[in-house]
């Protein structure tokens, strides 16, 4: 897969096709909004039921980087689970998948607002509020840059498609969602154009593909 | 019953005599199908009965022989929320001066809270609602006690109805009906169809009475001082002559095939309307207060001529319209009929309508078809079974009434006219997939949304009420984004594909609403336009869908062209054309398929002259691009019209044969089916039906960022974990008609005995037009990505980063 590599505040950092985020220097594998046990969730609370496959689908995904890449840790940015219920109650064999692809390595769990994270000890890894990349933060809701975050689930229109994104801000770098089943805010909203806007939205095509962020109006 | 003496009175201080087929229906006992012309009185017709018994049942009442108690009489369903508007007002005369104690109410999406509500205690005696105004008062818990005395059913555009998904859902409610009042009638109204017995047991066997359908119309091809051209589709050479015959009309109604071509044709209309003679335009894009205006301008008299589309096909009936002209060929006899009964309202005149082909192949097609009109030959696809997840979406309302029984369901669903054959197989998957989602390798074993209680089928949470009655209903549009005129306050023009304004970048011009307008930008999911009045517009393509010719009309095509006998009948620059076709190759005709192969402009072309309708043969196309690609052929690019595939190539195909084997295409398109858009478009739509998926509010669109994923998610999904899910066998199934339509490719191999394929030096004069058509598609591995990345590469230069 074809990354996009640049340098943001003394990190040489690349972002990659699949919407995972790779650290060379330190082996840090980072990954946003996995979103585990989504289909559940839905099903839990009397809505449809989705394939529940979605937990399958995504760990495959995460699998690929961590076979490509070997990390020495893997972070989740948060939203790991789609809710404290789904981390605690995850199948069982997603839960397999994830304590193989957890061995051998270290596991950063950070919070999210789905997921605080209270029921989730019984998970191979360890939990944290952020975590510190030299001078850069990263944690699940863009704050006090710089930093590294999910949370928004960033996508840009490109080619008469929408494709989710990375979003490279001068303080903040925020990452696509990397769950298979999640939808996208665009990179245009006014949420997302106060902390990147004027930057660069690298798209995860087949390969990372860079494109130029609109100034937010006024 | 007969019509009693005040009735008679009544009809006769109007200067009415009731019609017979009035009188028929009126003597009818058990379920009817009215088929009449429009214009015959089929409403009052329906409608007779109930006011008759309901005035026996109130005398009855009032000598206090009958303990019969009041309540929900009859129900009148309508494809059209307006029409039921409408009918209200025209029942409200009747009742009035015959002093009938008769409560008459609507019910629709539009129909307010508070009368919702009393109209769940306290029903009316006649309640004129729509085929998901009707599902939703289904899935009520007190369902059984509305519609427990109900005595009639009143089924109105029953024609129309029965070609969509909302026929099956309204006769799986028709089903339920039965089942809470075992007593009651059927009655369908239709226009003239193909089939009448097949449309009676589409409505679970009735009686059929066929009206007398008047007078043969006046209907020709409307002479023009041009002739066709060659190719387009557009009919714009018949601009002055139309004008013309606006002029000697009274009221006319321009139906034209498409949105997009329904704007261009209005304004090249207006660009040479010196005389500024009133003429509107009516689409399913447009903003309903703007075609609520044309509408009522029409009713007032006020219009000399609209321009419309299908939006048109239906609705109240305007006395004034007394001529139809029909911009584009047909494509389909029965449309062109019901069509042409929208001029002259008045029973007994004869229709007159006219009709402009867009070009050359099209003038054959316009006289096949005046001569199926002629012959009264109508035509009519066959829908097959009622469609499964229509079946789920009734399952999953069934149970929001109450716990239902799995075999007693069955039954009744069984009683529904499409669903007579369903298999208990069948059944039980969809059963299975609203219960449990169905899905082969893992399983919600403790989210089930139904749940077996006591043998009694039951929602597990009963929160999931408020979702799937959201959701009900079986027409699902594309992604639809609002226009409207930017500024503050600006004024909302109406709605355009997601798809089509995805395309756009700012500064482009397209024509809406009868002028040509700016895109400025995207707005909270709005798009912003200007006037932009003197710039020529960039082409309108939204409004995707174009229809196929029909089956039977290519075959009325084919056996045209196939005896030159009756070439008389065509124009004389068309017959000249075909002449010259049979000396240098050959013509098409019955049990022969020609193909042609021939070099132009560098490039090989090979033609193929299926006449299987356009859907078909674009995925002809891409099959044999695909399996030419693979021979190493090199193919470039393909187009389709509704009577040929051009294929164009680096080396030329010198034996068609293989590629046209049909277990190679069949094997081809199960490859092909993966991928495409056409069938993630199809999937959506089932999914919604089916209530995997809700329909997306824009609401929620706007503020939850992750509330909606693509569905495309959901199918890849499927695809990859559950290749066998009954979604996915639903999705194939419909992928045999419609968009991808295998079943014409398979018809077009079944019916063509003998495939002549000819090499030849140069262009043939049949193959000629086919180079000048639009809408070529090209062949490229990674296409759509490469599109974005050229995309993206030119922003970074233009930024500067490049």
């Amino acid at each position: 897969m074809d990354g996009y590599r640049f340098d943001w505040h003394g990190l040489r950092l690349e972002a990659r096709a699949s919407g995972a985020l790779w650290w060379p220097e330190a082996r840090w594998l980072l990954v946003a909004d996995l979103h585990l046990g989504k289909s559940e969730r839905m099903a839990r609370r009397g809505g449809a039921l989705l394939p529940p496959y979605e937990g399958l689908a995504t760990l495959e995904r995460l699998g690929a980087e961590i076979t490509a890449l070997d990390p020495a840790v893997v972070v989740s940015l948060g939203d790991g689970f789609d809710d404290d219920a789904a981390s605690g109650g995850l199948d069982a064999t997603v839960r397999a998948m994830l304590e193989d692809l957890a061995r051998g390595r270290d596991w950063l769990w950070l919070a999210g607002n789905h997921d605080p994270l209270r029921a989730a000890a019984s998970l191979p890894g360890r939990i944290a509020a952020e975590a510190a990349m030299g001078g850069v933060t990263a944690r699940h809701e863009a704050g006090a840059g710089p930093d590294i975050s999910g949370h928004f689930h960033p996508v840009v229109r490109l080619g008469g498609g929408r494709r989710r994104a990375f979003l490279i801000g001068a303080q903040h770098l925020i990452l696509p969602a990397f769950g298979a089943y999640t939808g996208g805010l665009d990179a245009n909203a006014p949420a997302l154009a106060r902390l990147a806007g004027g930057g660069l939205a690298v798209a995860c095509l087949h390969r990372a593909v860079p494109v130029p962020l609109a100034r937010m109006a006024g | 019953m007969s019509l009693p003496p005040d009735f008679a009175a009544w009809f006769a201080s109007k200067g009415w005599s009731p019609h017979p087929h009035q009188l028929a229906l009126l003597e009818a006992e058990g379920d009817t199908l009215l088929i009449a012309p429009t214009g015959g009185g089929k409403t009052l017709a329906g409608f007779l009965p109930t006011l008759v018994a309901l005035k026996s049942s109130y005398e009855d009442l009032r000598s206090d022989r009958s303990s019969e108690r009041s309540g929900l009489h009859t129900l009148y369903v309508s494809p059209l929320k307006a029409l039921t508007a409408d009918i209200g007002r025209n029942l409200a005369r009747p009742i009035a001066e015959l002093g009938l104690p008769i409560r008459v109410e609507d019910r629709t999406g539009d129909t307010g809270q508070a009368q919702r509500q009393r109209q769940r205690t306290d029903p009316p005696h006649i309640l004129l609602t729509t085929p998901e105004s009707l599902a939703l008062m289904l899935s009520y818990p007190e369902a059984p006690r509305i519609f427990g005395g109900l005595r009639r059913v009143i089924l109105d555009e029953l024609h129309a109805l029965a070609e969509s998904k909302r026929g099956d859902q309204l006769m799986l409610g028709l089903a339920r009906l039965r089942s809470l009042s075992p007593g009651l009638t059927a009655t369908g109204l239709s226009a003239t169809v193909e089939d009448p017995a097949a449309l009676a047991r589409f409505m679970g066997g009735a009686e059929v009475l066929l009206a007398d359908p008047g007078p043969d119309p006046d209907i020709g091809m409307l002479g023009t001082t041009a002739p066709a051209p060659w190719s387009g589709g557009n009919g714009h050479y018949s601009v002055p002559d139309v004008l013309d015959a606006v002029r000697g009309a009274q009221t006319t109604i321009i139906f034209i095939n498409t949105r997009a071509q329904a704007e261009l044709y209005f304004q090249r209309l207006w660009a040479v309307n010196d005389e500024n003679l009133p003429i509107g335009i009516h689409h399913g894009s447009l903003a309903r207060e703007q075609r609520q205006r044309v509408e009522a301008a029409m009713a007032a008299g006020e219009l000399r001529a609209v321009v419309a589309t299908g939006s048109l096909d239906l609705g109240i009936d305007w006395g004034s319209v007394d001529q139809v002209i029909q911009v584009g060929a047909p494509k389909n006899v029965k449309r062109l009929v019901q069509r042409i009964g929208r001029s002259n309202h008045r029973y007994n005149a004869p229709s007159k309508a006219r009709i402009v082909p867009a070009n050359r192949f099209e003038v054959i097609e316009c006289v096949a078809a005046l001569e199926a009109v002629r012959e009264r030959d109508l035509d009519g696809e066959d829908r097959g079974p009622g469609p499964l997840d229509v079946l789920c979406q009734h399952i999953l309302l069934t149970a929001c009434a109450g716990p239902f029984d799995a075999d007693a369901l069955y039954a009744e669903v069984r009683r529904a006219g499409p669903y007579a054959g369903l298999c208990r197989a069948d059944f039980d998957d969809c059963l299975e997939f609203c219960a449990t989602g169905g899905y082969a390798l893992r399983a919600y074993d403790r989210w089930k949304r139904l749940m077996l209680r006591d043998g009694l089928w039951t929602l597990r949470d009963p929160r999931a009420v408020r979702d799937l009655r959201m959701n009900i209903g079986t027409i699902v549009e594309a992604e639809m984004v609002k226009v409207r005129l930017r500024g503050r306050g600006g004024k909302p023009l109406g709605e355009v594909e997601e798809a089509f304004a995805a395309t756009l970048v700012p500064g482009d011009t397209f024509l809406f609403g009868g002028r040509t307008v700016r895109y400025e930008g995207m707005r909270e999911l709005t798009l912003e336009v200007s006037p932009n009045p003197h710039r020529e517009p960039k082409i309108a393509v939204y409004g995707g869908l174009k229809l196929a010719m029909s089956t039977e009309l290519s075959h009325r095509v084919l056996a045209l062209l196939g005896d030159p006998d009756r070439w008389a009948a065509l124009p004389e620059n068309t017959r000249d054309w075909l002449a010259l076709q049979a000396e240098v190759s050959r013509v098409p005709g019955p049990g022969v398929l020609l193909a042609e192969t021939f070099p132009y402009q560098g490039r090989w072309h090979l033609a193929v002259y299926g006449f299987a309708g356009r859907n078909a043969l674009q995925t002809l196309g891409l099959l044999l691009t695909k399996e030419m690609e693979a021979a190493g052929l090199g193919p470039l690019g393909f187009l389709a019209t509704d009577y040929a595939l051009l294929v164009w190539s680096v080396d030329p195909v010198l034996d068609v044969g293989p590629l046209l084997n049909r277990e190679r295409l069949r094997h081809g398109l199960d490859a092909w089916l993966a991928g495409n858009t056409v069938m993630k478009r199809t999937f959506r739509n089932v999914a919604i039906v089916a209530g995997l998926i809700q329909r997306n509010n824009i609401g929620a669109r706007r503020t939850g960022r992750q509330a909606t994923f693509s569905s495309d998610i959901l199918y890849d999904t499927l695809r990859k974990y559950d290749a066998g899910h009954l979604l996915l066998r639903i999705t194939a199934q419909e992928a045999a008609r419609g968009l991808v339509d295998f079943g014409r490719i398979e018809e077009m191999l079944d019916r063509s005995p003998v495939l002549d394929h000819r090499i030849l030096d140069r262009v043939t004069p049949l193959g000629a037009p086919l180079m000048l058509e639009m809408g070529r598609v090209r062949i490229e591995g990674q296409g759509r990505l490469r599109l974005a990345e050229d995309e993206a590469a030119a922003l970074m230069a233009e930024a500067g980063l490049a």
